[in-house]
């Protein structure tokens, strides 16, 4: 038989029974679009953390207090040292040779006012340097000053979202803020985009990282960025550093250092196994949409068993029955299949249009593993019930006895 | 053009084993025409079906154009079926969803002819047997007799060496039976061999060669015969 002839021959079947193809379609298309859905938005959210997490360049170590045993995994996000890392401890690392900047970091929630109004805001006490080390874009005004780390300049940077929150209308740049008890010039205002690490700078206050020491009357860093110098191999400077806080530290190895990569490889291997985990679910429904198709195909075998008499009767051999049971299915599913992945791609980029932030994955590898399993279960499926009609014995199937 | 040897066939009903045929000889020449009849329950469909290669019978040889064909597997005899033999049934037996033009097109169809090629064989059927006005008609659409015509023209447009006609005239009225008959014999005339199993006498008897089937056997059977003329026989290889 050949190919265009069976494809109609098939279509003529699947329009006679409308609902039964319309849910056939549906099962496989649902089964579809669930897979490239939800493999899409794992991915997506994989992309997001990992073009979040990379801005931070891979020259950049990141210093946290207290000593964790990592033995792969997650490094430890909130370490309790025995020992802070001072401001002392961030200058002398600053004159290491293998060290080129050095960036300080106190992070905290503290009351701000600004004449009547007043907000809780992420306080972030830092530098000039962690302007350069994030890239952080000044919309209005200036960055942090470059002053010496332990002078307390009363001068504040402000989020997009800050901005809004306590200004509203009002000129922002070179008014005065409070912050606890003490007061601020805004010198700067963030670019829109300011979030990094985790931390959503937009709704953020920055300021001289000797000031945050005061408000929240602490002497430890939260964390420490460090930039390698170019051409400084990462292990040598690790050892450096290490070694000049082990010596500042009375001889205890207190603090952890992290690499970006070592951060990006664990995040990213649990969001690969997350959207695998997702994807797979979603597979099982492409599995039930298989076994709906077997029964049709069942169904529609022993409906046609005088048919599949008299085509034999007619010439047919048993593999050209066995060749229509299951281009039939393949086709419902290949009709399904194609409808299910213009849906989930539909609903994807309709997501990322109302959620910009969500980049609209296409991962083809997702795309090929969904097609691939809807044709694979469509072929399994159909082949018991195919191989049925095509081994009945002519003269029975005529008398509509076979079985 | 055909022999059976010995053939038998033993259906299992309920416990009760049923010879539907039971050590039957036949010889059968090409051109000829038969009629076959008896009781109910006689074998006559059997028959038909083990020359038409539908079944398998359980001893004895059959020899179709000088091959034997219990050597043959499933698949051959799908084409030797598709290629020498058209089958008339009394239920019709058409394609409800497919018009009178796509059941006759079938054979050809599911033989993987190309349609280019099909288009003419079908046309000059329909044309033959007067289908013209019903060739977009579907079945359901038709008169028994039509129908039946339909049927017959998809049994004979691969234009086989053999016809068989299983009560051809079962469902119909006597006027188009007797079209159906005459449309047969025409076919037979032009010389294609020409077995039909009937209830009917009448219809019987217009055929040159009788058989009578009872149990299984052939009882009675009025000899071989003369076929029409030798040179028409080959119209039809
Ligand atoms: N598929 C079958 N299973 C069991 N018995 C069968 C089957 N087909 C035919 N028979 C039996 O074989 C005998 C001959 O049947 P058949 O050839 O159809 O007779 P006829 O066509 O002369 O009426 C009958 O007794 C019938 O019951
Ligand atoms: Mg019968």
């Amino acid at each position: 038989m050949r190919t265009a002839d069976l494809l109609q021959f098939n279509l003529r079947l699947l329009l006679r029974q409308r609902f039964r193809t319309l849910m056939s379609l549906l099962a496989m298309a649902v089964g579809v679009a669930a897979v490239l859905l939800l493999t899409g938005l794992g991915e997506g959210a994989r992309q997001f953390v990992l073009n979040e997490f990379s801005l931070l360049g891979s020259d950049v170590l990141i210093m946290l207090p207290g000593r964790k045993e990592t033995s792969g995994g997650i490094p430890p996000l909130t370490g309790e040292g025995t020992r802070d890392i001072t401001l002392e401890d961030a200058l002398a690392l600053e004159r290491l040779g293998s060290v080129q900047r050095v960036a300080p970091l106190i992070v905290g929630n503290a009351q701000t006012h600004v004449g009547g109004r007043s907000r809780e805001l992420l306080t972030v006490g830092t530098s000039a340097v962690f302007f350069r080390l994030r890239e952080l874009v000044v919309r209005q005004g200036q960055a942090l000053p470059v002053i010496p780390l332990q002078r307390a300049e009363p001068v504040a940077v402000i989020g997009s979202n800050t901005r809004r929150e306590l200004f509203g209308h009002q000129k922002a740049l070179g008014a005065w803020l409070r912050i606890g008890d003490r007061r601020f010039r805004v010198i700067g205002i963030l670019d829109d985009r300011g979030e990094s690490l985790g931390l959503d700078l937009s709704d953020g206050i920055l300021i001289p990282v000797a000031a945050a020491q005061q408000i929240f009357n602490t002497q430890g860093m939260f964390r420490v960025f460090l930039q390698i110098r170019p051409g400084s191999p990462m292990p040598q400077a690790r050892n450096d550093i290490q070694a000049l806080m082990q010596q500042r530290h009375g001889g205890e190895r207190d603090v952890t250092l992290i690499t970006q990569d070592a951060l990006l490889g664990a995040f990213d291997d649990i969001l690969q196994l997350l959207t695998l985990g997702v994807g797979a679910i979603a597979a099982i429904s492409l599995l039930v949409a298989g076994i709906l198709i077997m029964n049709i195909t069942l169904i529609s075998v022993s409906q046609r068993t005088r048919e599949i008499g008299l085509l034999k009767a007619l010439g047919a051999s048993a593999r050209t029955v066995r060749l229509l049971f299951i281009s039939e299915a393949l086709q419902l599913a290949l009709v399904g299949s194609v409808l299910g992945a213009v849906t989930g791609y539909g609903l994807l980029a309709l997501g990322h249009w109302f959620f910009p932030l969500l980049p609209f994955v296409v991962s083809i590898w997702a795309l090929g593993a969904a097609l691939g399993i809807a044709i694979a279960t469509a072929l399994v499926f159909a082949w018991l019930p195919a191989s049925r009609a095509a081994r009945m014995p002519p003269v029975l199937a005529l008398q509509g006895l076979a079985r | 053009m055909i022999r059976l040897v010995d053939l038998s066939k033993t259906y299992q009903l309920g416990d009760q084993p049923v010879k539907a045929l039971d050590q039957v000889d036949l010889a059968i020449e090409a051109g000829e025409y038969l009629s076959v009849m008896g009781p109910s329950g006689s074998g006559k469909s059997t028959l038909l079906n083990m020359i038409g290669l539908l079944d398998t019978p359980d001893s004895g040889r059959y020899f179709l154009a000088g091959r034997e064909m219990n050597a043959l597997n499933e698949e051959a005899r799908a084409a030797e079926r598709n290629r020498r033999i058209g089958f008339v049934f009394q239920a019709y037996h058409l394609l409800e969803r497919l018009s009178a033009r796509e059941n006759i097109e079938l054979p050809l169809v599911l033989a993987g002819m190309a349609p280019a090629e099909r288009r003419p064989m079908v046309d000059q059927i329909i044309k033959r047997l007067d289908l013209d006005s019903r060739a977009s008609h579907l079945p359901r659409q038709l008169s028994g007799g039509q129908r039946q015509r339909v049927a017959i023209a998809r049994a004979v447009i691969r234009k086989p060496a053999l016809l068989l006609a299983d009560e051809p005239t079962g469902n119909l009225d006597s006027h188009s039976g007797a079209e159906v008959i005459a449309l047969l014999e025409e076919l037979n005339n032009q010389g294609i061999t020409l077995l039909v199993v009937t209830h009917d006498p009448a219809i019987g008897q217009r055929a040159a060669r009788r058989l009578r089937m009872e149990d299984g056997r052939i009882i009675d059977d009025s000899g071989a015969t003369q076929p029409p003329s030798a040179d028409s026989r080959h119209a039809h290889r």
